[in-house]
C-alpha cells in the first residue's frame, strides 16, 4: 500500500521519527482547520510543521458535503437552482444563472436582450460582493481590519439590491428559465445608482488603504506563488489563474448573456503571488463597475424574460382566471416540463474562475446526470504545494487569496 | 485559423484508428468516445499535438448506466479545452460493471488528481497509477459509491414523495 494512501498523521509521525534520527531536529503536526477562524469556512489542512515552517501539508476536505449532484439527480430542473445557490455563496447569483443558462442552451431558448443586460448587471454585482469578500478579508487576515469594516458595509448595499430584485440576501434562488421572475422595480435601480456612486470612491480608499501600505506588501509579495504553467496544469481559472499571468476569461473567451457587447479591460498579474491576486481582484472591480454602468446606460426596454410558455410561470392573476394558465402553472410546479435528451457543458466565470455545468438529459423530469465544475475543488489541490517551505502565517495569507469557499469545494 | 472539428477527428482517426470512434456534434461541443485502454495517450497526444493544443483539462466526471450493456455501464467524461483556438471537446470512455478501470491522467494533468479521486468516492471507478485514490468527500469508511444509480437518495418508505401519486413510475419517467 502506498504511503499517501495512510491517514497523514501516521505518515508524518514516521517522518518525524526519522528527521529526529537523523540531524535531531523536532518537527511536530498542526491542524489548520477544521473550525479555524482564519480557513473561513470549514475544511481542515494537516501541516508538518518544522517551527514555524511548512514542511509539507494535506487537506482534508467534505465537511460540508451535501451531496448535491445525487440530489440535483432526484429534482425538477427548476429545484436545482437553490442547491446552486450554495456551492459559491458568496456570489450566488452567478451559480443560479450560469444554471439557468445551462438550461436555457439545452432548451434551445433565446432570452430577450434586457434580461441578458440584467443578468450581467446582477452577475457582475456579485463578482463584486465575492471579491469585496476576498480582499477585505486578506486584509484582516494580515492584520488589517479597517478596509474590511469600510467596505463590507457595502456588500450589505448589495445584498439589498439582490432583495429588491428576488426577495433573498445570501442564497437569492433567483431568475427562472428564460429570464426573470419579474421586472426590476424601480427601488432596485435607485439603489444600483446609490451604490454606484458611493461605492467607488470608498473602493478607492480601500486601495489606498492596502496596496502601497509597507507592511502588507511585506506580508503577501512572493507569499504563495504559483507559475502559469503550474497553475494551468492544476487547472486554474478566474483571478488565480490571472493573477499568475494569463488572459482567460470566460466572459471573453466565450461569451454569455452578451458580455460582447461590453467594453473591459482583463487585468492581469505576473507572479501568481498573494498580492497579484489581491491586485487583480481590485482591479476586476473597477472592471465591474464599468460594465454595469454600461449596462444601465444601453438597458433596452422589453419583456425581462422570454416567451416560453412551457417553462416560465405564467402570472398569478391568469391562473385564477384562466384554465390554460393554470395547467400550465400545475405542470410547472410539479416539474412535468418537456425536456429534450441531450446533454451540454455550460461554463459562466464565477468569482473564483470556470464555473460549469454539465448536464446530461433522458427526456425524464430530473437531469440524469448534473456535474458542476467548482473552480475552488480543482485549484485548492495545489495550496499545499504553494505553501510548502513557507512561513504558517504566509499559508493563511495564500489560504484567503485563493479565496476557497468551502460550499463550494465540498458541493 | 480556427481549429476545425473535422482536422480534430482527422488527426485523431490518423492516429489511434479504431480506438477513437462515435465522433459527433452536441450543441458546441465535438464528443467521441475513446478506447479506455487508450485515454492516457489519447490524451497525451492531444495535448502535445502542435495542432491541436488541448492544454487544458477543464472537467472530468463518471457516470453509471445501470440499464445498459454490462461491458459499458460506467463512463468517465472528459472534458478539454484548446486555449489558443477556443475549441471544446468532450471525451467518453466506457467501462465494464465489474470492476472499472481506467489509466490515470493525474501525470497528464495535475488538476486531474482530485478529481478523480472524486470520482472514484462517488462511483468506484478504480484509476490505475493514481498516486494517492483514497476518497476524498466522503468518510474513509464508507463502503459504498453513493452516486451509483442503485444508490438510494430517500428512505424508500416515504409516501409523501411517492411519483406513482402523479402518474409515473418509480424512476421517474
Amino acid at each position: 500500500m502506498s504511503d499517501l494512501l495512510l491517514p497523514p498523521e501516521l505518515r508524518y509521525a514516521d517522518i518525524i521519527e526519522k528527521r529526529k534520527n537523523e540531524d535531531g531536529s523536532e518537527l511536530s503536526i498542526l491542524n489548520l482547520g477544521p473550525t479555524h477562524p482564519a480557513t473561513h469556512g470549514i475544511f481542515q489542512n494537516i501541516l508538518l510543521m518544522d517551527g514555524e515552517r511548512i514542511v509539507e501539508g494535506e487537506g482534508t476536505v467534505g465537511y460540508i458535503h451535501r451531496a448535491f449532484e445525487k440530489i440535483a439527480e432526484n429534482r425538477p430542473f427548476y429545484q436545482i437552482t437553490p442547491l446552486t445557490d450554495r456551492m459559491n455563496y458568496c456570489s450566488s447569483p452567478i451559480n443560479n444563472m450560469g444554471w439557468w443558462m445551462t438550461l436555457e442552451k439545452a432548451l434551445n431558448i433565446e432570452v430577450p436582450k434586457r434580461a441578458q443586460y440584467l443578468r450581467v448587471i446582477v452577475m457582475e454585482l456579485a463578482r463584486i460582493a465575492d471579491h469585496i469578500i476576498c480582499n477585505s478579508v486578506l486584509g484582516v487576515d494580515t492584520g488589517a481590519l479597517t478596509g474590511f469594516l469600510y467596505v463590507f458595509q457595502y456588500r450589505e448595499k448589495i445584498y439589498e439590491i439582490y432583495e429588491e430584485i428576488c426577495g433573498a440576501r445570501l442564497t437569492t434562488n433567483m431568475g427562472r428559465i428564460g429570464g426573470f421572475e419579474r421586472d426590476w422595480s424601480p427601488l432596485a435601480f435607485e439603489k444600483l445608482n446609490i451604490l454606484l456612486e458611493e461605492f467607488p470612491p470608498i473602493w478607492q480608499e480601500f486601495e489606498n488603504l492596502l496596496a502601497r501600505n509597507r507592511i502588507f506588501m511585506d506580508r503577501t509579495i512572493d507569499v504563495g506563488p504559483i507559475s502559469a504553467e503550474k497553475a494551468i496544469s492544476y487547472g486554474f481559472t478566474g483571478p488565480n489563474l490571472r493573477a499568475a499571468g494569463v488572459d482567460y476569461d470566460i466572459r471573453v473567451m466565450q461569451p454569455y448573456s452578451s458580455y460582447e457587447d461590453f467594453e473591459f479591460d482583463i487585468p492581469v498579474g505576473k507572479s501568481g503571488d498573494t498580492y497579484d491576486r489581491f491586485c487583480v481582484r481590485n482591479a476586476e472591480v473597477w472592471e465591474s463597475l464599468k460594465i454595469i454602468k454600461q449596462a444601465l446606460a444601453k438597458l433596452p426596454e422589453g419583456p425581462y424574460h422570454a416567451d416560453v410558455p412551457d417553462y416560465y410561470l405564467p402570472p398569478k392573476d391568469e391562473v385564477y382566471h384562466n384554465m390554460e394558465a393554470l395547467i400550465y402553472h400545475f405542470k410547472i410546479v410539479m416539474g412535468e416540463v418537456p425536456v429534450p435528451v441531450t446533454e451540454v457543458y455550460h461554463p459562466v466565470e464565477g468569482g473564483n474562475g470556470e464555473l460549469g455545468f454539465y448536464l446530461v438529459t433522458n427526456g425524464s423530469r430530473t437531469p440524469y446526470r448534473l456535474h458542476f465544475r467548482r473552480p475552488c475543488f480543482i485549484y485548492y489541490q495545489a495550496f499545499n504545494e504553494m505553501v510548502k517551505g513557507q512561513m504558517l502565517s504566509d499559508a493563511i495569507a495564500t489560504l484567503s487569496s485563493l479565496n476557497v469557499i468551502a460550499g463550494e469545494l465540498d458541493a | 485559423m480556427a481549429l476545425e472539428t473535422t482536422t480534430i477527428q482527422r488527426s485523431l482517426n490518423d492516429h489511434f484508428e479504431s480506438a477513437v470512434s462515435d465522433f459527433q456534434q452536441i450543441h458546441d461541443i465535438l464528443t467521441f468516445e475513446v478506447d479506455s485502454e487508450q485515454i492516457a495517450k489519447v490524451m497525451t497526444f492531444l495535448r502535445d499535438d502542435a495542432t491541436l493544443r488541448f492544454n487544458f483539462l477543464t472537467d472530468l466526471c463518471g457516470m453509471h448506466f445501470p440499464d445498459a450493456d454490462p461491458s459499458r455501464q460506467f463512463s468517465v467524461v472528459y472534458h478539454m479545452h484548446n486555449w489558443v483556438d477556443n475549441v471544446r471537446i468532450r471525451i467518453k470512455c466506457f467501462l465494464p460493471a465489474e470492476n472499472p478501470t481506467i489509466d490515470t491522467v493525474s501525470n497528464i494533468f495535475l488538476s486531474a488528481n482530485w478529481q478523480e479521486r472524486e470520482t472514484y468516492d462517488f462511483y468506484g471507478i478504480i484509476f490505475k497509477g493514481h498516486p494517492q485514490l483514497k476518497r476524498i468527500l466522503n468518510m474513509d469508511e464508507m463502503t459504498s459509491f453513493p452516486m451509483r444509480k442503485e444508490f438510494p437518495l430517500e428512505d424508500g418508505g416515504r409516501t409523501d414523495k411517492d411519483d406513482r401519486f402523479f402518474g409515473r413510475t418509480t424512476d421517474n419517467r
